[in-house]
């Protein structure tokens, strides 16, 4: 265990970056869990086992959802692709040229501005610096 | 092309990444408010009012037989600060210049900063009810910065006695936060760090904030709900000159209003 979240000494990160590598560790965490159990539903046998599994599996992916939607919350050109991309028909792939193209292509420039919306994409400040 | 009609002014791409980029730079040192309260949004310009989830009777009916309710929402307000900039200006940095005009960017942006900070911490008479009009608790008085620990220390124990738990942020107006980074206590120790200690959260500088004032962090106690967040708009050029401006709607709820207490200076 210990601090293997970080790629960079702590020490020298900001407490929002602290934060932000947290929730990712935990969000690949939730996601190896979610295969994990996928991979012990498919071998399982006995009806009684397989229904704990499937119900830890349903945790996992509360966990994971959660864990993503603050991430998309604190980074918003993240959560500008993901709106492209998730719950959307169609093929995924071209969605997500689509969105990386308009999320990315003249960033924080041009006059349509860096966001969808035109905006700054200030949000949400919480655990930045003073 | 949305309501800000950026399209329309004359800057170019270049340009904008220039204003933007400077805007972000200010706005995020000065927005106080978000560093403390949770962030909602930003659900769109066209976005006029927060669910409060309650109602108002209705005393008429249309007919016997039935009763009638009425939603309570909370609109949305919107702040706007106006600001021009020379063209010659922005020609210049086009060409590269490195240290283009743009002060009065700079202090539009701080001024919607404040605007903000001032309306979540304190409110905004007939538009939003601040943090420190909501709290119940007595406030409490700074006094000197000797004083600050054990008033804020007093703030902490305030919270816990109504069961609020931490941990706990500080938003201190600017002559108060000079004050604190500037103070070393008896033995050398930074005032700054035994308030980090007694708080176990931030210390956060809030241009606006009359005094200080003591917030639990521990989330879901304060709303801020973004419509359309912080934008540059075009208004209208000149051979001269180009009028832009700052725009943002938004709403701001407080959930639990024992969760925080005001210090006045």
């Amino acid at each position: 265990m210990g601090f293997d979240q970080y790629h960079e000494p702590p020490d020298e990160l900001p407490t929002a970056t602290r934060t932000f590598a947290r929730l990712c560790a935990s969000l690949t965490e939730e996601a190896e869990a979610i295969g994990w159990y996928e991979q012990r539903i498919a071998v399982e046998s006995d009806p009684e086992a397989l229904a704990v599994m499937r119900d830890a599996q349903g945790e996992e992916f509360k966990h994971f959802s959660m864990d993503l939607e603050f991430l998309l919350r604190r980074t918003p050109p993240w959560r500008e692709v993901a709106q492209g991309i998730l719950f959307q028909a169609g093929d995924i792939v071209e969605h997500g040229e689509e969105a990386e193209a308009e999320a990315f292509e003249g960033e924080g420039s041009g006059a349509e501005g860096g966001y969808e919306d035109g905006s700054l994409g200030i949000g949400s400040l919480r655990g930045t610096s003073p | 092309m949305n309501h800000l009609l950026r399209s329309h002014a004359p800057i170019s791409d270049a340009g904008w990444g220039l204003l933007d980029g400077e805007a972000r730079a200010h706005l995020s040192s000065a927005l106080a408010a978000r560093k403390l309260v949770d962030f909602a949004g930003p659900g769109g310009w066209d976005q006029s009012a927060t669910n409060l989830g309650r109602t108002s009777p209705l005393a008429e009916t249309p007919c016997e037989g039935v009763s009638g309710l009425r939603r309570q929402v909370l609109p949305l307000v919107e702040l706007r600060a106006d600001f021009e900039l020379r063209r010659a200006e922005l020609r210049d940095a086009d060409r590269g210049a490195s240290d283009a005009d743009l002060g009065a960017l700079d202090k539009a942006a701080h001024q919607i900063a404040v605007a903000e900070n001032i309306a979540v911490f304190h409110g905004w008479d007939g538009a939003i009810i601040g943090i420190g009009e909501a709290s119940p608790h007595e406030h409490l008085q700074l006094g000197g910065v000797d004083e600050y620990p054990r008033q804020v220390a007093g703030a902490v124990e305030r919270l816990l006695s109504s069961g609020i738990t931490g941990p706990y942020g500080l938003a201190l107006g600017r002559e108060q936060y000079r004050r604190v980074v500037e103070t070393a206590e008896h033995g050398g120790y930074p005032l700054l760090d035994h308030l980090r200690k007694i708080l176990d959260g931030q210390i956060i500088w809030a241009p606006g904030v009359n005094g200080a004032l003591v917030l639990s962090l521990r989330g879901g106690d304060f709303v801020f709900e973004s419509g359309q967040d912080l934008s540059i708009g075009y208004d209208s050029h000149d051979g001269e000159v180009v009028r832009l401006y700052f725009e943002e709607s938004f709403s701001f709820h407080v959930a639990t209003p024992e969760a925080a207490v005001a210090l006045e200076p």
